[in-house]
């Protein structure tokens, strides 16, 4: 590990920054503390680092990358989307160093034992490093934002309840005017990390009223369904009384709902699900290695929003090469450190970690090293 | 093979002779060999899927019950296609080859093959963001003036992402294709024939039915078949267009379509886990089979139906 002095890296930290926010104001949303806290990362590493996985890190990848490789113009990192499934799998062949998914590892196909075997034997390393919130996002003329409880949202997802006017909707949105029109809830055919998150959601705090288990498949038979998060935002966005779920970053120029969180109601923000992380106690697999959570769909945190998908990367502790390592550690540092967290941020339109997570998280890329 | 001895002693072989030969037949092991490996390759990973656990297979139970309405699906988006692609291939082909005066069949021919040259996801993002949104009030009306036929029972979906608009993007696909062979066939018919029927007093329909189409049916029969090829694996267009779940159904107009084989494949690839991944490729095998059987099937009916035309 190469720990450069603090104020080293904050230069080339706040350069990327800057890069980054061209056009736009100055993000007030740093939580304070930042610069001299956390190293910024790592510079003057060289090599080549091939990972890959989530696609619904892809763009946040994209600042990441860039942000490293200018404070680091000789390494050259590769972030392949090919899919959580498909990035765990050739993290767990050797193929990637490094290995972004949606779900954190568990032993149920047997994932988590191939990742130890791959990682010397050891538990590997998953911190949390893209946090989006996921958006319950409406098409109906005249109306433009809804309150909703999880268990009004599971009916209506379950085709419990058909109509926009129904009085289960009505009941809780006295201003809105509502329509008779028919409700068409729109699906994602793809397996997808979104659609788990959403589906977890609904099972647990629908108050029983969402009876499938979280899934990444569509658990439900029938009913509309589009490819990706831009195919059920163009497929919500060409139908008339469509309701879907989305990245909230791709959710412009559509309906959105505010969810019922306690007892007020909750629009998506980064900074909501952020928060509704932080909250959250950690997953029954976690070590000290593997900060992963599962998410607290229940919490009556003011201000937290609960529908959010944590993306993992996932790595090992130790690695034979030490050039390797180092730049495993460095990169995973440049993501979980504010820099990386604000550079995704304002590309991607994620939630920037906690600081009490990013600094769990920092610690534990921090210490990556070779064996 | 075609060789073609002459009578008169020994034929002569040269060099160029025997490359030629040498080539062309290795190019048709090439082929062969190609297949095989696709076979087996199908086989040997797509094996463990056929009995993996149950929640594998999810929402279905077991893999007949998952790739059912994949094989329902494919076989059902390529008949809409066919049934649309036929008549339009024909009677365009006719147009090129025996109605239009030569200065417009020569641009409306080329218009037809640079169809052919226009990728898949072109079509898919045209089908799914245009077309499926001009269907709508098409859908609509079928169902209030036809919804009695069950391929029209509704209830209508409200986005247009439908089997018929699939089927439609997919005909458009396959058309150039059909167009382009039958348009070649019907060229050849020998100039001699039609003119015999004309001297006999038949009119220009007349003539087409009676010297044109039996000469050329093989031929329309081939780029029928080529297209449907496209149609049973086209893979992005329809995973664009297509509002899929697993139901098999003919109801051409609801929101609840089957996804074919390739589009289904296309969409879970990326979030499979291992035993998902050999699922997949345990259905992209049970295509592979349907595939031949669908050929099988189509040129048993025309070898039947050749014979009674000869009778």
């Amino acid at each position: 590990m190469i720990r450069t002095s603090i104020r080293r890296a904050v230069v080339p930290g706040i350069a990327v920054l800057a890069l980054v926010l061209t056009g736009c104001g100055a993000s007030n949303e740093t939580d304070g503390g930042t610069v001299g806290g956390d190293t910024g990362g790592a510079t003057g590493l060289s090599g080549e680092l091939a990972g890959g996985g989530s696609s619904a890190q892809d763009s946040a990848q994209q600042a990441w990358r860039a942000g490293f490789q200018s404070d680091n113009p000789d390494a050259t990192i590769t972030y392949d989307p090919v899919g959580s499934g498909g990035g765990r799998e050739s993290f767990n062949s050797g193929a990637y160093a490094f290995a972004g998914s949606d779900s954190y590892l568990t032993d149920d196909d047997g994932e988590l034992s191939a990742a130890k075997k791959q990682c010397g034997d050891e538990d590997p390393v998953e911190v949390p490093a893209y946090v989006s919130p996921i958006a319950v996002v409406f098409n109906l003329p005249g109306v433009d934002t809804l309150d909703l409880d999880a268990e009004t949202l599971a009916k209506i997802f379950d085709g419990k309840i058909t109509k926009w006017n129904d009085p289960a909707i009505a009941g809780q949105n006295n201003d809105a005017d509502l329509p008779d029109t028919a409700i068409s809830p729109v699906h994602r055919s793809d397996d997808s990390g979104t659609t788990q998150n959403f589906t977890d959601y609904l099972n647990k705090a629908g108050g029983g009223a969402w009876s499938y288990d979280p899934d990444g498949v569509w658990p439900i038979k029938g009913g509309e369904a589009a490819e990706g998060t831009s195919g059920l935002v163009a497929a919500v966005k060409g139908g008339e009384g469509t309701i879907g779920y989305a990245d909230e970053s791709q959710a412009q120029g559509l309906g959105i709902a505010s969810v019922k969180v306690g007892d007020e109601y909750v629009a998506p923000s980064a900074e909501g699900a952020a928060k509704a992380l932080a909250v959250s106690k950690p997953a029954p697999t976690a070590t000290a290695t593997m900060l992963t959570y599962d998410i607290d769909r229940t919490t009556t945190e003011s201000g937290a929003y609960p529908v959010l998908l944590a993306s993992y990367l996932i790595a090992c502790q130790h690695y034979d090469d030490a050039n390797e390592a180092d730049l495993v550690s460095g990169f995973l540092s440049y993501i979980v450190s504010d820099a990386g967290q604000q550079a995704a941020a304002q590309q991607a339109g994620s939630a920037p970690l906690d600081a009490s997570i990013a600094a769990k998280a920092q610690e534990i890329v921090g210490a990556i090293s070779a064996s | 093979m075609l060789s073609s001895t002459e009578a008169t002693g020994k034929p002569v072989v040269r060099l160029g002779d025997r490359l030629f030969s040498g080539t062309a037949r290795l190019a048709a092991m090439l082929i062969m060999v190609a297949l095989a490996g696709v076979a087996v390759f199908l086989v040997v990973e797509g094996l463990p899927g056929l009995s993996a656990p149950a929640d594998i297979y999810r929402p279905a139970d077991d893999f007949w019950s998952y790739v059912g309405p994949l094989v329902w699906g494919t076989v059902l988006a390529a008949v809409v296609a066919l049934v649309i692609a036929i008549p339009f291939s024909v009677g365009l082909a006719l147009f090129i080859s025996h109605y239009a005066p030569p200065r417009i069949a020569g641009p409306i021919a080329y218009v037809i093959d640079l169809l052919a040259a226009i990728p898949s996801v072109v079509y898919g993002l045209w089908g799914g963001l245009a077309l499926a949104h001009w269907m709508t009030p098409s859908i609509n009306w079928l169902y209030d003036n036809l919804g009695f036929i069950p391929f029209f029972a509704g209830p209508p979906s409200v986005t247009g992402r439908t089997m018929l608009t699939a089927g439609i993007v997919l005909s458009i696909m396959v058309i150039p294709i059909t167009t382009a062979i039958s348009r070649e066939v019907f060229a050849q018919t020998p100039r001699l024939h039609e003119e015999a029927a004309m001297a006999l007093g038949a009119t220009r329909w007349e003539t087409i039915r009676l010297a044109v189409f039996p000469y050329a049916k093989s031929g329309v029969v081939s780029g029928v078949m080529l297209g449907l090829g496209r149609a049973l694996g086209e893979t992005m267009a329809v995973a664009m267009v297509l509002s899929a779940t697993p139901v098999v159904t003919l109801n051409l107009i609801s929101n609840s379509n089957p996804a074919t084989i390739a589009s289904n494949i296309a969409a879970n690839y990326k979030e499979a886990t291992p035993d998902r991944q050999s699922l997949l490729i345990a259905t992209g095998l049970v295509l592979f089979i349907v595939t031949f059987v669908v050929n099988f099937i189509a040129r048993l009916i025309v070898a039947r139906s050749e014979r009674n035309v000869t009778r």
